[in-house]
């Protein structure tokens, strides 16, 4: 049996639930016969992989869901074996190139290259192209997405590209320059009611109003959470009635306790104590970024007013330096000890112009 | 089954897959076809004409930003000078997509320089072509070859300089090593006028029977800043857009700034009022029945709005930008803040910062600097 997510994913343009102008669009640019290379951005759980399926079905008919996931091996420039995840159907193909890393412009070189150089020889195929769906394109490097662009106009004929990314910010512009942008935003509250109570009827069950409009507020936008809180919930009790508690991962918990110590106290020890709380989070692979905006939220929610704004500007700061930096933790202990200081400079009025 | 009918069947499969004209991106259709064709570059055209009708040419460097016709021109040019027979013999074109680290440079380029060309005037066509004794390489994308690979050059360049001639196209000139650049005679491309522009566009639509009028193609070069494959390229999904709707429908300004993926004024003038900046045009209705504008929480909830409408943080950036620089009442003083602050956040995007902290950031500060 598989999840609720997957279960009730739609399978076509027609079913989706959100979005219409979105999905009549690509509809009529599927059936054109003019289907340019697409680029699909917006949060994540908002419904960008549905709707890339959803097209490719348009396009290509139901052949596209008889998937086989091949292991490719590329060899680096160094002469290093890279093992990749192929997932292919016969008229388009599947690639997370982040997964090879440095080298995800080995991958994107060969392997679009190749592609791009085999024709379709079916005739009856519904489209002379084949597709190829690029997951995670905003993590691609410079040098893949350089590789991209002439690559992108020269084999027109023999593929088209689709992207998917959460942003287009860290997207090269001659890329964005050569796509359609699809904006797929996140579906607001009454859409999310009405898929949350489409699966409801599908599974089947009723799902009391009040159930479904706390699971919303605790998804923030995100439907495959919602949908799988709903499934979760269902599994904890089965008729969806009383008071209802929505699990908080593990991990949220545990940021949330370490906002409350740096609150609590200002001293080196505390330090010493949120510091291992940090490395407990990052050794769980927790993202650095993640931690640092989950506990920044709830520093936030406890200070003053005129604090917040600093303790803001400080953790964007430290954010981008852990990104430029090696070691997360520095950054992320320079933070804790950058917010002590305004915090302590804030309540005893301190001279702390020295410490900056 | 009939040994007759598998034989029909493929010599059908056997068939020369052509391309499609109306399926090629129209960037590459309408690609100039001989340097006069190229839009608004004069200075360059007119010493280029000079080499054509001299059959000398220095070696070259292209630089200016994206879309100005810098391969175009090239291109162009090559073609002039060898004709469609002897085009693929003479010019190695080299761009990023291919692997072009040093290895490269010292097989592939060498061998190809190294091979001296014969001499082929009359085309298949019927007409003439200079033909000079020499071939061309092309590098394009230039500034992203590695600093070993641009040295391995450098000798080459002069080693088969009598019958090899360079060509580098770059955006960054900056990013060219030195002894490269002082080898090459540099031609700077600059961003497109509107009124070039214009008739370009123009002419395209026309030769492809799209509807559009003036105010859309004030969109599309607004939008497209200078960068005119850019617009063409709007163009061309634009009018796809329309035509495949039912009845086909002419292109309206909003269509472009959709696919352009521009925010929408009413979003970026919205944001702006929360942060104190007074929009003019907008005046704001329910006053009372909303939070106090600029409060932390206030930001932080349109920020985050922001964010699950899924726009680009650039793109907000971009436009917030414009929208202070431009504004009628802001001092200078206040102008300036907000603009250190808008660079910072540029370069933490660049570096790949985290989206949402750095809007939030942006809005708190530019809050701070009018308040």
């Amino acid at each position: 049996m598989s999840l609720w997510v997957d279960q009730f994913r739609p399978r076509t343009l027609d079913s989706l639930h959100y979005h219409h102008g979105l999905s009549a669009r690509l509809k009529s640019l599927a059936s054109s016969g003019d289907f340019p290379h697409i680029l699909f951005y917006g949060p994540s759980g908002a419904g960008k992989k549905t709707r890339i399926t959803c097209t490719l079905r348009e396009l290509f008919g139901p052949g596209v869901e008889k998937l086989k996931i091949d292991q490719r091996i590329f060899l680096s420039p160094s002469k290093r074996k890279l093992e990749i995840n192929i997932v292919q159907s016969n008229f388009h193909i599947e690639i997370t190139p982040s997964d090879a890393g440095n080298y995800d412009r080995v991958v994107i070189q060969e392997l679009l290259k190749e592609i791009a150089q085999t024709q379709q020889v079916d005739l009856n195929a519904k489209q002379r192209f084949k597709a190829v769906v690029i997951n995670e394109a905003d993590s691609l490097s410079r040098d893949a997405q350089a590789a991209l662009r002439r690559t992108m106009e020269k084999y027109m004929s023999n593929m088209r590209i689709i992207l998917c990314a959460n942003s287009t910010s860290k997207l090269i512009a001659p890329i964005k320059s050569r796509c359609l942008l699809m904006r797929v935003a996140a579906p607001n509250p009454q859409e999310m009611e009405e898929v949350l109570n489409y699966v409801a009827k599908r599974a089947p069950f009723t799902l009391p109003p009040e159930a479904a409009k706390k699971i919303i507020d605790d998804s923030g936008g995100n439907l495959r959470k919602a949908i799988l809180v709903l499934e979760a919930l269902k599994m904890q009790s089965p008729d969806l009635s009383g008071p209802l508690a929505i699990a908080k991962p593990d991990w949220e918990t545990y940021c949330y306790k370490v906002a409350d110590l740096i609150v609590s106290e200002q001293s080196p020890a505390r330090v010493m104590e949120v510091r291992a709380k940090f490395y407990e989070l990052l050794s769980h692979c927790i993202p650095p970024t993640v931690i640092l905006k989950t506990v920044a939220e709830r520093v936030v929610e406890k200070v003053d007013e005129s604090l917040k704004a600093d303790i803001m500007h400080w953790a964007a700061f430290y954010e981008v330096r852990m990104r430029l930096g090696s070691k997360k933790i520095y950054h992320l202990e320079a933070w804790v000890v950058k917010v002590m200081s305004l915090y302590k400079h804030f309540f005893y009025d301190m001279d702390m112009s020295s410490f900056d | 089954m009939s040994f007759f009918n598998l034989k029909g069947a493929s010599t059908k499969t056997a068939q020369k897959h052509v391309v499609d004209p109306a399926l090629q991106p129209w960037v590459e259709k309408y690609r100039p076809k001989t340097i006069d064709d190229v839009s608004a570059q004069e200075h360059t055209v007119t010493v280029l004409r000079k080499a054509l009708t001299s059959t000398n040419l220095p070696h070259m460097l292209f630089y200016g930003p994206p879309g100005t016709g810098k391969t175009s021109t090239i291109l162009a040019l090559a073609r002039q000078l060898f004709g469609p027979d002897n085009f693929k013999n003479r010019v190695l074109e080299l761009n990023a997509s291919d692997e072009r680290g040093i290895a490269i440079v010292r097989e592939k380029i060498k061998d190809f320089a190294r091979q001296t060309p014969r001499a082929e005037t009359v085309s298949s066509d019927g007409k003439t072509y200079p033909c000079p004794p020499y071939k061309i390489i092309i590098l394009d994308e230039a500034d992203s070859m590695t600093q070993d690979a641009q040295g391995a050059l450098r000798r080459i360049m002069e080693t088969y300089a009598r019958i090899t001639r360079f060509c580098l196209v770059c955006n960054y000139v900056t990013r060219i090593i030195e002894p490269l650049a002082s080898r090459c005679s540099k031609f700077r491309f600059t961003p497109l006028d509107p009124d070039s522009s214009t008739s370009r566009l123009t002419q395209i639509a026309q030769a492809e029977h799209v509807d559009v009028d003036s105010a859309a193609i004030d969109t599309l070069i607004n939008t497209s800043q200078g960068d005119l494959r850019r617009a063409i390229t709007y163009l061309q999904s634009a009018s796809r857009l329309s035509a495949s709707t039912d009845p086909p429908t002419p292109i309206a300004p909003v269509d472009i700034q959709e696919i352009a993926g521009v925010v929408p004024e009413a979003v970026i003038n919205d944001f702006a009022r929360t942060l104190g900046i007074d929009v003019e045009g907008a005046m704001q209705v329910d006053d009372s029945a909303k939070p106090k504008d600029g409060s932390f929480g206030s930001i932080q909830k349109k920020v985050k709005e922001l964010m699950r409408e899924g726009f680009s943080a650039t793109q907000i950036l971009s436009q917030l930008h414009d929208l202070v620089v431009h504004h009628p009442t802001l001092n200078g003083r206040q102008k300036s803040k907000c603009a250190l602050v808008f660079a910072e956040a540029d370069k933490a995007l660049c570096d790949g910062a985290d989206e949402e902290l750095w809007i939030l950031e942006v809005g708190l500060r530019v809050h701070k600097a009018i308040s």
